[in-house]
C-alpha cells in the first residue's frame, strides 16, 4: 500500500537547511495498521505530508495506493484520507457543512454525502451535532470531526497524524475501536503517528520508530519489545538470598540474576513461564518466596534504547 | 465540467460562510455610500471648471466610486484565505483530488458575485441622488467591475497564499492600492492633472478602465475608449487568474 524509497525532505529556512526527513525506506502492506513513533521534530508529520502529496520530496519517491507520488498525485489523492495534526475546520462552519463539502470534493453526491455524514457522526460520537458550528465544539469533539473529515469518502489508505491528542480515555478507546473497524470492515490500511506507546502497542500491527529523520527500528510491538531486554522476574526471598540467586542464575533460560537486599531480579526470555519454574525451583530448595512479579518491557523501554531519549521526556512541555 | 462542479462546491461553501456574517458585505458598502453623500456634492461646482470632462458631476464621480468599490472590495480577500490556511481548511481541501484551479475559482466567483451585488446597489442609490445613466452603460460598467473583481481577488489570494501572514500582506496591499487609486483618476478626473501626471496615469491600466466606465455612463460608447477599458479590465482579470492559479498549484510548505 505504501512503498517509500529514499524519501527525503530538506526545508530551506533563514537559519539554514533543515533536514526533516533523511531518505527513509519502508513498506506498509494492505490492511495493516502501522504506527509511526518518534519524539517531537523527528519527521513524522513531514513524512506523512509527503506521502499525502502536500509536500514534494526533495529526494526519493513512493508508491502510495498503487500510484507514483510524483507522477500521479491526483491518483494518490483520490484514494487516501488525511487527518492533519493541527485540525482542519473553519470555526464558523457547521459540522455537516464541513463534512458534506469535503465529501463532495471527492465527487460524492450531496445525498450520499449527507448519509455518510450521519453514519460517521454516530460512529465518532457526534450524533446530534450536525448543525453545531465547529468553533462551538469541545476540543475532543472537534478532533473527532477532523477525523470524520478524513474518512468521508471511505479511503483505502488513511493517514492519521496524532489522532488521539486531546481525547479523553473513553473517546480514545472508542477511536481505537473505530480504527480497527476501518481495517476489519472497510479493509482500509491505516498509517498513524502517535506519541502514546500504549496506543501503538494496543492498536498497531507494526511500528516504525523514527528519530532525526531516519527510521531507527521497525517490527511488531512484540518483536521490538523482545529485542530490547527480555523480561524481568522479581522474587522477594525470606532466607538465604545468595543461595537463591545462585540457584536462579543456574536455571536454563535465565540470562542474568542479581541480588539486592532480599530481592532477586532475574532477566529471562519468557517471564511468565520462567516465574513458575523459578517458584518451583526455590520451593524444592526450601527457600520461601514471599512475593513474585513479572515485568514486561514497555515500548517506552524500546524507545529509550533506540533513540537514547524517553518519549515522555521528549514530550514534556518545555522539557530539556 | 468537473472543474466547474468543484468550483461550485467551493462557491457554495464560501458563500454560506460569508452570508453568516453579512456585516462584512454591509461594511463594504458603507464607505462608497459615505463618499456619495459627503464628497459627491463637493464636485458639483467643480464640474463647471475647465478641464473637467463632459457630463455632470455624478456621471464623472459615480464610475470612479464603482471602480474604487471593486478595488477595495476585492483586494482584501487574501486575509480570509490566510485565516483559512491557519484553520487547516485549505490544506484539507488540497488533499482532496479537486482541481487546484477550482479551489481558487470557487472563491473568486463568490467575491465577484458579492461585488456585483454591492455595485448594483450603489448605482441604484446614486440614481436616487440624481445620477442619470443609460441601462446599456450601467451593464457595461457592471461587467467592468466584475472583471476587476476577478483580477484583484485573484491577486489577493495569490499574495495571501505566498505570504501566509497578515502582517506581510497588509503593507503589500497598501503599497499597491494607494498609487493605483491615485493614478487612476478615480476621485478626480486625470484631465485636471498636469501633463507629467497625466502621462504617468496612462501607464496605469486602471485609468483606462475608469475612462471606459465614464464613457459608458455618458452613453458615449465610442469604440476606442470603451474597447481600451474593457481590454484593460479583461487583461487584468486574465493575468490575475493566471498568477493565482500558478500559486494554488504549487505546494504550500
Ligand atoms: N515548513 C517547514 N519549514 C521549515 N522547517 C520545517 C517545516 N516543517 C517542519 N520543519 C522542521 O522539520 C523537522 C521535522 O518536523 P515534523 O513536523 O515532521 O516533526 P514531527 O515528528 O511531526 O514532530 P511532532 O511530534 O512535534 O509533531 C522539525 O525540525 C521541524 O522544525
Ligand atoms: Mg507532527
Amino acid at each position: 500500500m505504501i512503498e517509500a524509497r529514499g524519501l527525503a525532505r530538506t526545508f530551506q529556512t533563514r537559519t539554514g537547511p533543515v533536514e526533516a526527513v533523511r531518505g527513509v525506506d519502508f513498506h506498509v502492506a494492505a490492511g495493516e495498521i502501522v504506527g509511526f513513533l518518534g519524539p517531537n521534530g523527528a519527521g513524522k508529520t513531514t513524512t506523512q505530508r509527503m506521502l499525502s502529496t502536500l509536500l514534494s520530496p526533495t529526494a526519493g519517491t513512493a508508491i502510495v495506493a498503487g500510484c507514483d507520488l510524483r507522477k500521479d498525485p491526483v491518483g494518490v489523492r483520490r484514494q487516501i484520507g488525511y487527518v492533519a495534526q493541527g485540525g482542519a475546520t473553519n470555526p464558523m462552519a457547521t459540522v455537516d457543512e464541513e463534512l458534506v463539502t469535503q465529501a463532495r470534493l471527492y465527487g460524492m453526491t450531496r445525498h450520499a454525502a449527507e448519509a455518510r455524514a450521519k453514519v460517521l457522526r454516530t460512529e465518532l460520537d457526534l450524533p446530534d451535532l450536525g448543525q453545531r458550528q465547529a468553533g462551538k465544539l469541545s476540543g475532543g469533539q472537534r478532533r473527532r470531526l477532523d477525523i470524520a473529515l478524513g474518512l468521508m469518502h471511505t479511503p483505502t489508505l488513511v493517514f492519521l497524524d496524532e489522532p488521539s491528542t486531546g481525547l479523553d480515555p473513553h473517546s480514545r478507546a472508542n477511536l481505537w475501536t473505530h480504527i480497527r473497524g476501518l481495517r476489519d470492515r472497510e479493509r482500509a490500511t491505516v498509517f498513524l503517528t502517535t506519541h502514546y506507546l500504549d496506543e501503538a502497542d494496543a492498536l498497531c500491527d507494526r511500528i516504525l520508530i523514527i528519530d532525526h529523520g531516519t527510521i531507527v527500528a521497525h517490527g511488531t510491538p512484540a518483536e521490538l519489545k523482545r529485542r530490547i531486554s527480555g523480561e524481568v522476574v522479581t522474587l522477594t526471598i525470606e532466607g538465604d538470598g545468595e543461595k537463591a540467586r545462585d540457584l536462579v542464575a543456574a536455571q536454563a533460560g535465565v540470562r542474568d540474576a542479581q541480588l539486592a537486599g532480599n530481592v532477586v531480579r532475574a532477566t529471562v526470555d519468557h517471564g511468565d513461564a520462567a516465574a513458575l519454574a523459578l517458584m518451583r525451583l526455590l520451593d524444592g530448595a526450601d527457600i520461601l518466596v514471599a512475593a513474585l512479579s513479572v515485568a514486561h518491557p514497555t515500548l517506552d523501554d524500546v524507545f529509550l534504547t533506540m533513540t537514547g531519549r524517553s518519549l515522555r521526556d521528549a514530550d514534556a512541555p518545555g522539557g530539556n | 465540467m468537473r472543474t466547474l462542479r468543484e468550483a461550485m462546491i467551493v462557491f457554495r461553501y464560501q458563500s454560506t460562510l460569508l452570508l453568516r456574517e453579512p456585516v462584512w458585505i454591509i461594511m463594504g458598502l458603507v464607505q462608497p455610500l459615505l463618499y456619495l453623500a459627503l464628497f459627491g456634492p463637493l464636485l458639483e461646482p467643480l464640474s463647471k471648471s475647465s478641464g473637467f470632462p463632459p457630463g455632470d458631476a455624478w456621471q464623472v464621480f459615480v464610475p470612479g466610486l464603482l471602480i474604487q468599490l471593486a478595488i477595495f472590495g476585492s483586494m482584501f480577500v487574501g486575509f480570509g484565505l490566510i485565516a483559512e490556511i491557519r484553520y487547516g481548511v485549505v490544506e484539507r481541501m488540497r488533499v482532496s483530488p479537486a482541481s487546484r484551479f477550482a479551489l481558487l475559482l470557487g472563491r473568486v466567483m463568490r467575491d465577484t458575485l458579492m461585488l456585483i451585488a454591492q455595485a448594483t446597489l450603489l448605482v441604484l442609490v446614486a440614481v436616487a441622488f440624481g445620477l442619470r445613466v443609460p441601462l446599456a452603460g450601467a451593464l457595461v460598467i457592471l461587467a467592468i467591475v466584475a472583471m476587476l473583481g476577478v483580477a484583484l481577488s485573484s491577486f489577493s489570494y495569490a499574495a495571501g497564499m505566498v505570504l501566509k501572514s497578515e502582517d506581510a500582506l497588509a503593507p503589500l496591499l497598501n503599497m499597491i492600492s494607494v498609487p493605483v487609486l491615485l493614478l487612476s483618476g478615480i476621485l478626480l478626473p486625470m484631465t485636471l492633472a498636469p501633463r507629467w501626471l497625466y502621462d504617468l496615469s496612462r501607464a496605469n491600466p486602471f485609468s483606462h478602465v475608469v475612462d471606459a466606465a465614464r464613457a459608458a455612463f455618458l452613453d458615449d460608447l465610442t469604440l476606442a475608449s470603451l474597447l481600451a477599458g474593457l481590454l484593460s479590465a479583461a487583461g487584468l482579470a486574465a493575468v490575475g487568474l493566471f498568477i493565482a492559479t500558478r500559486t494554488f498549484q504549487r505546494e504550500t510548505a
